[in-house]
């Protein structure tokens, strides 16, 4: 897989090339906007991961200059800015993902891998299976095995969202903005609780957990060989 | 009778006019005096005079004062020179209407009695001195006077009928004078004449005495315009001296100073009013800032120095990879709750430098509330709290969802943190046009003494400092309501703790 990273933060962006490499990813560089939109538009990438605030053209303009050319290139903005307006325009400019500087390099591996995802997936998807896990996304129905299990409506969104991912670590934040669309940190373990409950349905009664805990990450739903 | 005097005063009093009019300009002395009798009328602008004389005509006052008297000198002109021609008009129209009713008195004698009975009424009526200046005189076609008091014709009268100004010959105690006569002119058929006059020097000296008492009195109004504009304005200039030296004090960093007020309630001490009652928010504000400045750096601080000391424990510690590990996760813990109380600052001060007003988008208080409650729900039950939810009636309001719902999260947060064991409640409703939202818990609740201190930035009460929070969560909730220009209060919930948040009702136009 290959990242193009955009930041001209000298010391982030060495932080950034080595924590991407470690984990199994190319890594292109550029510190400016303008060598940032040449590389972006030659090259193939597979995710771009930008500073908001660039050297000659600002990360938002580049983005925009990159999807009107037609590239689709899954992008992610890192940015010191973090109000929900900032957000709003940085996700309507173009982006994909929108991450708060600073941040834990887990939460941006994971929301990279979300993104790595996004783009290979096919968008008409009714239907997602993880083991012998299965949601309906017409009837809206859960199903394991041959069990049919009753999920309330917001416990089947964050179903769909870790199912949607299955096999990818996602966090708290992710969880918190996708699912509920919160931008705010609830100082209590809201989340925790949330997916305890998930798990005493889907996993409880069967021999193979699907839903696990990361350690200092997030979650991550998958069938454990 | 009036002597050559009246004249004199006459000339004199003409001339005075154009010296105010057109003041030759005064140099050497003259012009020293003149600067000093303005430094003790206008002692600010004297000043500022000895720095630029351009500036002293600049001043706002200068200029008022000049106006001022410019528009009363015309005024008081204006109505000296109607007076001084309205009373020169009454005296000579009184001396034509006595020339007309003499000379038709004595047509119609001559009418009855003939040229006999004109001389004999004429000669009766210039014998001896009547004292009211009337002339008469007859005389033949050969220029002979008949009957009269002139000696004889007068040079410059003409011979036909009509009315005519000339001139006489007096003799007053022993000297001889000229006096001016008004007259008219009656012509007898076979070239007999008669003319009837009036001396008006009297007169003349009336309208003389009119005029000088008329240039003095309009002398002295200027004089006395020119000094009420001088004070007038020295006041107003005084007023607006005070207003910028307390300007200059703050400015200069005496923020406690103020305006002091007369108590007149005039324009300037509302003026001073209000700049003392901004001086007063400014000074509030500063002191407000100072102490959010002290606990932001208190409550900053104490976590830096941790985060410091954990990692200067790490580096002088035991070589030990297992617990330097540790100690860098605990740094990261460490900063991560720095970064979640900066965070939390941010989003207050962000909330609070908004406009207040009617901003975002309409949305229903209620439904805001019941996505956050079904957040916290699994929560609070696995605390064994109950939570539970009223909002059954529609609560439309503008506003920010985000803020709104980070709002209701942080008393829920509170409410399940503090609250002790009892249920909570959340309720949504309209109460006459204002949409309430009501977070109740059963716990201890907040004694009234600390109710208003605990919405500030990092109070905390003594009991919940062994839990974890950074004391910012209500500071927030109130700079969301004030932005949605709304309120929060809290009350008591017998027992327990009842914080009130209430919107404006925002009804679509239907």
């Amino acid at each position: 897989m290959k990242l193009l990273v955009i930041e001209d933060d000298r010391e982030t962006a060495a932080y950034l090339i080595k924590g991407l490499g470690e984990s199994g990813y190319t890594v292109d560089h550029s510190a400016d906007g303008k060598d940032g939109l040449f590389l972006a538009t030659s090259g193939s990438y597979d995710a771009i991961i930008l500073d908001r605030m660039l050297p000659g053209i600002d990360g938002l303009t580049l983005l925009g200059g990159l999807r009107s050319s037609g590239n689709r290139t899954p992008a992610l903005i890192l940015s010191a800015l973090g109000s929900v307006d900032d957000r709003v325009k940085g996700l309507r400019s173009g982006g994909d993902d929108y991450l708060v500087k600073p941040f834990a390099f887990s939460e941006l591996l994971a929301r990279i891998e979300v993104l790595l995802r996004r783009g290979a997936e096919t968008p008409s998807v009714t239907r997602v299976r993880v083991a012998d896990l299965e949601l309906d996304l017409l009837s809206r129905s859960v199903r394991r095995g041959d069990k049919v299990i009753d999920l309330l409506p917001r416990e089947f969104k964050l179903l769909e969202y870790m199912m949607r991912n299955a096999g990818n670590v996602v966090t708290r934040t992710m969880l918190l903005e996708n699912v509920w669309d919160y931008h705010f940190d609830p100082q209590t373990n809201v989340i925790d609780v949330h997916i305890s409950r998930l798990r005493q349905k889907i996993d409880k009664s069967f021999d193979r957990p699907l839903l696990h805990t990361v350690r200092g990450a997030g979650y991550c739903l998958r069938a454990l060989d | 009778m009036p002597d050559g005097t009246t004249n004199f005063e006459d000339t004199v009093a003409l001339r005075a006019p154009s010296a105010i009019a057109a003041p030759a300009p005064a140099t050497g002395p003259a012009r020293e005096a003149s600067i000093g009798v303005r430094e003790r009328l206008f002692p600010r602008m004297a000043g500022a005079l000895r720095r630029a004389p351009g500036r002293l005509i600049r001043t706002h006052a200068f200029r008022l004062a000049g106006l001022y008297f410019l528009v009363f000198a015309i005024s008081v002109i204006g109505v000296l020179f109607f007076m001084y021609w309205a009373s020169t008009d009454f005296i000579e129209r009184q001396t034509e209407a006595t020339l007309d009713a003499e000379v038709t008195g004595l047509a119609e004698q001559y009418a009855q009695r003939g040229l006999s009975g004109l001389v004999q009424i004429v000669s009766a009526r210039t014998a001896g001195d009547r004292g009211d200046g009337m002339l008469y005189l007859v005389i033949n076609p050969d220029g002979r006077p008949l009957a009269g008091n002139i000696n004889g014709w007068p040079e410059s009268v003409p011979t036909q009928s009509g009315s005519l100004a000339f001139q006489i010959e007096v003799r007053v105690k022993g000297r001889d004078e000229t006096h001016p006569a008004r007259g008219v002119l009656f012509a007898i058929p076979d070239g007999y004449r008669l003319l009837v006059g009036r001396d008006i020097s009297d007169a003349a000296t009336f309208r003389n005495r009119i005029k000088t008492t008329l240039l003095w009195s309009g002398l002295l109004a200027l004089v006395l315009g020119l000094a009420g504009g001088a004070l007038m304005s020295r006041n107003m200039l005084r007023r607006v001296e005070q207003v910028n030296r307390t300007a200059e004090r703050v400015v200069a960093g005496h923020l406690s100073d103020r305006v002091p007020l007369r108590g007149s309630g005039d324009e300037f001490d509302q003026l001073a009013a209000n700049l003392n009652g901004m001086l007063d928010q400014i000074e509030r504000l500063m002191t407000g800032m100072r102490e959010v400045t002290d606990n932001v750096a208190h409550d900053l601080k104490t976590p830096l120095a941790r985060l410091r000391a954990r990692l200067e424990l790490a580096l002088l510690g035991p070589d030990d990879a297992k617990e330097r590990r540790g100690a860098i996760r605990a740094a990261i813990d460490e900063a991560d709750r720095l970064l979640a109380t900066f965070n939390a600052l941010l989003n207050i001060a962000e909330a609070e430098a908004s406009t207040r007003g009617n901003v975002g988008e309409p949305l229903d208080l209620g439904e805001v509330a019941q996505a956050v409650v079904e957040l916290y729900e699994p929560v609070a039950e696995e605390q064994g709290i109950a939570l539970h939810l009223d909002c059954t009636s529609p609560t439309p309001i503008r506003g920010d969802r985000h803020l709104l719902s980070q709002a209701v999260a942080n008393l829920l947060d509170n409410a399940v943190k503090y609250g002790g064991a009892g249920d909570i409640t959340v309720s949504a409703q309209c109460v006459d046009e204002r949409a309430m939202l009501t977070v109740a818990d059963r716990g201890p609740g907040v004694p009234e003494a600390d109710r208003d201190g605990i919405f500030n930035r990092f109070v905390r009460l003594e009991r919940s400092r062994s839990t974890p929070g950074n004391g910012l969560g209500l500071s927030l909730v109130r700079a969301v309501a004030h932005r949605h220009n709304g309120s929060v209060a809290l009350a008591d919930n017998h027992p327990g703790l009842r914080v009130c948040l209430d919107f404006p009702v925002y009804r679509l136009a239907a």
